[in-house]
């Protein structure tokens, strides 16, 4: 697939005889989970299912989800978004607000010690190229929400789920945030935005992602899997590792 | 008589090897042809560690290290990356010997708040084994990461604003050196443009201060950037450097080595074709051969392998200005040859290395700055070349970018080249939107990449070049688009070339060829002034 890497010329300012560099208004558009932290999307959802109000219901959770882990194995090979559907139908019956209260101990006690060393450095990096950040996840937005506040992201497009009176239907609403819906997602938001794809950043870990990196201008591998590093270095797109501190 | 650097082909002259890349090729150049040879090495000093410390105790323009240092005192040792020498020196490296000595004399005087930073600049990050390969085993196990590490000059909460000079530029330097009770510069000046007040200015700063010096309207203005007297480049550094001088306590080591890049088996690919012995013809049709079979890593893994045998030739300490002056003559003394007579074409062959290709792909932008920028630079007085003459250089300029190393510099060359090959436009459209990108960035800082900002840098440099030359033919490339997106037409043998330059027209051309490497630089004398016969700066 050829790189699509125009840059767009910017305006002369007729006052200072330069040109403006800054051009039109880009997003750095993350994938979270491998990119920025080393937790995946079953990490969390282990500390919901055996965080649970008493033993027994952490159990019974856990026994339903250890049946589906298998169904779960097989779509993880082969489809993303089916794979993340089966992983949120754990989630039915919980409520809202212990969905809320867990969301923030998943981030204290999960995710925050497992953000890369230089995950920070890149956020910011982004922020101040003048881009606004937006992570794309698909994790749940109760858990992403408090990484976005940490590292300054300005927006988060992540999974949520369906509640019926306040507790969980174990279904997502739509769109669901996986594999090349992700790349949909994108394209509308920046042109919701305003944002030039051609200019915009996006930054994942994983080859499932290929698809989102696709669509912007500068697609860059972080913390690349094998298959994505392989492609990263075939089209030159950036690559590197944020496991190792600056 | 010309100087015996200096050699004019006849009809039974044999034909130049030179290297095109990381080959050896048998050139044929017309009778009449000049060839500017490298000089021989001069002697290196027999006991180098006695010269650092006769340096270090006999300062010029300062007081002696010794007087200078006091127990709890913090003092940063910066020193010059891997950019220099090229390809990287046998150890023990001249850096290795005089932070040996210098650390020594800062442990005798109760001064142990000692670190040393890698001068870097802007560029890519060195990996331990090459800083290991510079400063020497016992000092890397001693004070590598938490005491020896890379300048970054994208570390904003250690960088620290130190003035501004005379015309408004700003210096931002490394805090820890800028903060320092004594900052202490080992340098290697390897050609006339390194060392002097670029060590501190350019090696320990940021971006934003090497806007003001690294730009087309600069190099433009410089004439040469290898003559210090000349250069536009060096003059407004020094403003700069006097900023430094004037905020901090400087005291800076400038070494200089001979021109030894060859060890003894293949100290003949300096010489005159027409005096090599069988021996050495028999090893050169040999190199020839095995270079143009070998797969290109075979190639580069031959010349990465063997480190380069220079001889430490001067040590001069004190004051940045003082010393540097020193440090150029004795530079000059190595590499200039006295000449006369711009020619009409400006034969140079690019070899395999640069400052910016250690341990990596020599890339075609990187083509481009030794062609048109460094070879094109190596004269003082005027240019090798008559102005609207041509350049033909012998390279393959392959469509190959090291992945680590020169990721910005794909993106440089394949997308904004194709825009546009003016340097002022490329600078003012794009270079700091570039220069901000943050994978880039991420890469330079995490990675061992060059700054984005470096690949503009790098086609600057080739700016008075570019604007001096009407022609410039590559012979050898196995592409044409790479050239022709330079700017550059290609030929597919020397006689093609030649004809090319000719444009048609039944004359008789004026050949030089600079027989590169080692480094060897021409004292031309200006058009219009009487002929020297022995130039400025021959020993």
């Amino acid at each position: 697939m050829p790189r699509k890497f125009l840059l767009i010329s910017p305006q002369l300012d007729t006052r200072t005889g330069l040109y403006d560099s800054r051009g039109p208004v880009a997003a750095c558009y993350f994938d979270v989970d491998g990119t920025l932290v080393s937790t995946n999307l079953v990490h969390p959802t282990l500390y919901y299912l055996v965080n649970q109000g008493t033993p027994v219901q952490s159990a019974l959770r856990l026994g339903k989800a250890l049946i589906q882990a298998p169904r779960m194995a097989v779509a993880e090979l082969l489809d993303r978004r089916t794979f993340n559907e089966l992983l949120f139908s754990a989630y039915a019956g919980m409520s809202e607000d212990r969905l809320e209260v867990l969301g923030e101990d998943v981030f204290k006690e999960i995710m925050l010690p497992s953000l890369y060393p230089s995950a920070k450095a890149l956020v910011a990096q982004s922020l101040a190229a003048g881009h606004d950040v937006v992570f794309v996840s698909g994790a749940l937005e109760c858990v992403i929400r408090h990484l976005a506040k940490l590292l300054g992201a300005t927006e988060v497009i992540a999974n949520r789920l369906e509640m019926k009176e306040g507790i969980a239907t174990g279904k997502m609403l739509r769109p669901v945030v996986a594999g090349p819906e992700k790349a949909r997602i994108i394209r509308d938001h920046a042109r919701a935005k305003g944002y030039d794809l051609d200019e915009c950043f996006a930054f994942s870990d994983s080859y499932s992602d290929v698809p989102m990196l696709s669509v912007v201008g500068h697609p860059a591998a972080v913390n690349p899997d094998r298959r994505l590093a392989l492609m990263a270095r075939a089209y030159s797109w950036p690559s590197f590792d944020l496991r190792q501190p600056i | 008589m010309d100087h015996p650097s200096l050699v004019t082909l006849d009809s039974d002259s044999a034909p130049r090897v030179v290297f095109a890349g990381d080959r050896l090729v048998e050139v044929d150049l017309p009778p009449g042809t000049r060839c500017i040879y490298p000089k021989p090495p001069l002697a290196g000093i027999k006991d180098p560690d006695a010269a650092i410390r006769y340096a270090i105790n006999h300062p010029h323009g300062s007081d002696p290290l010794h007087a200078k240092l006091r127990p709890g005192m913090r003092v940063t040792i910066a020193v010059d990356d891997i950019s220099v020498p090229l390809p990287p020196m046998r150890r023990p490296d001249v850096r290795e010997r005089v932070l040996t000595i210098v650390l020594q004399m800062l442990a005798d005087h109760g001064v142990d708040d000692v670190e040393i930073v890698i001068a870097l600049g802007i560029h890519r990050r060195l990996k331990a084994h090459e800083i290991r390969h510079i400063v020497g085993d016992k000092i890397f196990d001693a004070y590598y990461p938490e005491r020896l590490y890379n300048h970054d000059a994208e570390d904003k909460a250690n960088i620290k604003h130190v003035g501004h000079s005379d015309h408004g530029e700003v210096l931002n330097l490394n805090r820890r050196a800028a903060e320092s009770d004594l900052l202490i510069y080992v340098n290697l000046n390897f050609v006339a443009m390194n060392g002097g007040h670029k060590s501190v200015a350019v090696g320990l700063c940021d971006y934003e201060s090497l806007r003001h010096h690294h730009n087309p309207g600069t190099i433009r203005a410089s004439d040469s950037y290898m003559d210090p007297a000349g250069s536009k480049l060096a003059h407004d550094i020094s403003r700069l450097g006097k900023v430094a001088h004037k905020a901090l306590d400087i005291f800076t080591i400038e070494t200089t080595v001979n021109n030894r890049m060859f060890d003894k088996n293949l100290d003949f690919l300096m010489k005159n074709e027409d005096d090599l012995n069988g021996k050495e013809r028999l090893l050169s049709k040999a190199l020839v051969a095995a270079t143009a079979k070998l797969p290109q890593p075979a190639r580069q893994a031959i010349f990465d392998k063997f480190p380069a045998p220079y001889e430490l030739t001067g040590v001069f300490a004190g004051s940045a200005e003082a010393v540097h002056q020193k440090a150029i003559q004795r530079c000059f003394d190595q590499y200039l040859v006295p000449i006369s007579g711009q020619a009409d074409v400006l034969v140079t062959p690019i070899p395999f290395i640069s400052p910016y290709n250690v341990h990596a792909f020599l890339n075609p932008l990187l083509v481009q700055v030794l062609a048109q920028g460094y070879l094109f630079n190596m004269y003082r007085g005027a240019p090798l070349v008559k102005k609207g003459g041509t350049l033909i250089l012998l390279h393959p300029c392959t469509d190959k970018f090291d992945h680590e190393q020169h990721a910005p510099y794909v993106d440089f060359f394949h997308q904004l080249l194709p825009e546009t090959r003016d340097a002022m436009e490329l600078m003012h459209r794009y270079e700091r939107k570039f220069a901000s990108n943050p994978a880039h960035l991420q890469m330079f800082r995490n990675g061992h990449a060059y700054h984005p900002a470096h690949p503009f840098f790098m086609w600057y440099w080739g700016e008075n070049g570019r604007q001096h030359l009407g022609r410039v033919i590559v012979v050898g490339a196995d592409n044409e688009y790479i050239p022709k997106m330079m700017g550059w037409e290609t030929a597919v043998s020397m006689e093609d070339a030649l004809y090319r330059a000719k444009g048609g027209q039944a004359r008789s051309l004026d050949i030089t060829l600079l027989h590169v490497p080692a480094i060897v630089m021409g004292d031309m004398t200006p058009p219009g002034a009487p002929k020297s016969s022995s130039g400025g700066g021959a020993s």
